[in-house]
């Protein structure tokens, strides 16, 4: 408790893993604002997160988490902020935006350095495992065939699933087939890996498995933005962990002080809904 | 064919089965659903050999099926059946095309290749097939003095193509549609362009969620290529009714042609079955 008291609430401004010396955070979310219609979704997050570490985003259904994600790569056209992965910073522009083929290039461009894993998985069901993984880097990133391949049967090896690489997606279980997703984003070598709720459609029991091939990848220092409700996940896996309601982000902070010892009312009263403190789940 | 037709018959209560071992239930259940089956296809089977024996036996019977004069002729009109299958062929795989650059452009955002698509669907549609036919062999000659050289054959072909691909348009633009917005999302997330997801991922899962449709619009070719014969092309039809009006048999000719045009339809739905199967090979599920 002591030592998480002494900490300094701001948590760029700590030293150690977050902020090595010098370094700048590879991924710069600058005051995302999402209307639907009239429906204010984000209002105004900021997120940085720097090289090599994971950050978990948690907050109840509805609250912007996904959004904010799926915002970052543009599968949701934020209505106001700013993009930043890698050096590339993009603008909102929602007028003009979807005409300009420059500014769709900029968005591909991000695209291909923050890899996205989805709460459906989304495997093409029409090619086998190792398509799926080779598709885009010889189509996209103009990778030869047998490197491409080569690449994706390591990162199959990683999933620990390079038997499966001949099969049809139908023929995997849920979480066979998110970690072939996770596989098929680690092939396009990106910056950064985005988990839109990668558990949520999985069967309890499927979840583990790919919750541990998550860990692994945070432990050997994989750059990742987790939105998840699997509080052991984040207590196990984040540098730091983002609390949002309504669009906004109420509280940043290390896990086991957002989690084990919350300062801001919405954030326990979000947490009480979880049995006992979150990192004893674990 | 499969399950769900019903057994008829005793229904075996457990019981009346008299097992000892529960294991043996299943086998026994197993078999009497097979009985079952097959008495059903059974019955089917003798139904429509009583119906159709009955009928051409009451023709013969009567006197009103000359077979000596089919046996003349026969060869003649079946001898369109290979003209019938060249017109409903080349047209499908025009009519494919057609729907598919149909079907690209009733999705497209530009809305000069929006309107052009949706007009081509609309006037199609809006218009008898029987019209366009005439118009491509009558009216079209007096536009384009060209297209009266063009063979009546690739005439009839040209009309039943562009008719059945303002259909098809619709029905690939539904199949186009029905990918999940997922997969979409997938393959931008993976930032691959526009027209890459269209061709890699959009149309060959759409290919296949349209194939069945494909089968039944084949099947409706093959009887509306009949409406050919309106303007000459020597095909099944045109060959049975001229046979039969020059010699005042047309019940036989006729009926003959029928006969085909059904013959050609079942085997082309066992066709289209199997290739179904094959289509989602990737689809099987554990």
């Amino acid at each position: 408790m002591t030592a998480t008291d002494a900490r300094p609430r701001d948590p760029f401004a700590r030293p150690g893993k977050l902020t090595p010396a010098g370094a700048d955070p590879i991924v710069r979310l600058e005051a995302i604002e999402k209307y639907f219609g009239s429906n204010h979704v984000l209002r105004g997050c900021t997120v940085e997160v720097y090289p090599r570490s994971t950050i978990c985003i948690i907050g109840r259904s509805g609250s912007g988490k996904s959004t904010l994600l799926r915002s970052m790569i543009f599968l949701e056209e934020p209505t106001a902020g700013a993009v930043e992965v890698d050096g590339l910073r993009v603008e909102a522009d929602p007028l003009t935006g979807s005409r300009n083929r420059e500014y769709q290039e900029r968005i591909r461009q991000v695209r291909l350095r923050a890899q996205m894993v989805f709460q459906e998985f989304n495997l093409f069901p029409h090619m086998r495992v190792i398509d799926n993984l080779i598709e885009a880097p010889i189509r996209v990133r103009g990778i030869r065939r047998d490197e491409a391949i080569a690449t994706a049967e390591n990162y199959l090896d990683k999933v620990g699933l390079r038997d499966k690489r001949d099969e049809y997606p139908a023929r995997l279980s849920g979480g066979q087939k998110q970690r072939v997703a996770i596989a098929r984003a680690l092939s396009m070598e990106p910056k950064v890996l985005l988990f839109d709720e990668p558990t949520s459609a999985l069967d309890p029991t499927l979840v583990g498995e790919v919750l541990t091939v998550m860990e692994e990848l945070a432990h050997e220092g994989a750059t990742m933005m987790v939105v998840t409700h699997e509080m052991s996940f984040a207590m196990e896996a984040a540098d730091l962990v983002y609390f949002l309601e309504e669009g906004t982000v109420v509280e940043v902070g290390p896990p086991e002080e957002i989690l084990g010892s919350p300062s801001d009312p919405r954030t326990q009263a979000f947490l009480s809904r979880f049995i006992g403190p979150a990192g004893a789940t674990r | 064919m499969s399950g769900g037709t019903p057994y008829g018959g005793r229904q075996a209560t457990l019981e009346a089965l008299k097992i000892d071992q529960p294991a043996a239930i299943v086998g026994q259940v197993a078999a009497a659903r097979a009985r079952g089956r097959f008495r059903f296809r059974l019955v089917f089977a003798a139904t429509w050999a009583i119906l159709i024996g009955g009928l051409v036996f009451s023709l013969a019977a009567a006197g009103r099926i000359d077979s000596a004069f089919l046996g003349v002729w026969a060869p003649y009109i079946l001898g369109g059946i290979p003209i019938t299958i060249f017109v409903s062929i080349f047209s499908i795989a025009f009519a494919i095309v057609l729907a598919t650059l149909g079907a690209l452009g009733r999705i497209s955002r530009h809305p000069v290749i929006y309107a052009v698509a949706s007009l081509y669907v609309s006037l199609v549609r809006g218009t008898p097939l029987i019209a366009q036919i005439l118009f491509v062999y009558l009216a079209l000659p007096q536009l384009i003095p060209a297209s009266s050289d063009v063979p009546v054959i690739w005439l009839g072909i040209f009309a039943l193509a562009f008719n059945y691909g303002a259909y098809m348009t619709e029905i690939f633009r539904a199949g186009i549609e029905a990918i999940p917005r997922g997969q979409l999302e997938a393959a931008q997330a993976l930032a691959m362009r526009d027209r890459l997801i269209m061709r890699r991922i959009v149309l060959p899962q759409a290919v296949r969620i349209v194939i069945p449709a494909i089968g039944n619009e084949f099947i409706a070719m093959i009887k509306d290529s009949a409406l050919v014969s309106i303007i000459t092309v020597q095909e099944l039809l045109w060959r049975a009714q001229r046979v039969g009006q020059s010699n005042f048999r047309t019940l036989e000719t006729l009926l003959l042609a029928a006969l085909v045009y059904w013959m050609l339809t079942l085997v082309f739905s066992i066709v289209q079955a199997r290739l179904e199967t094959r289509m989602a090979e990737s689809d099987v599920r554990l």
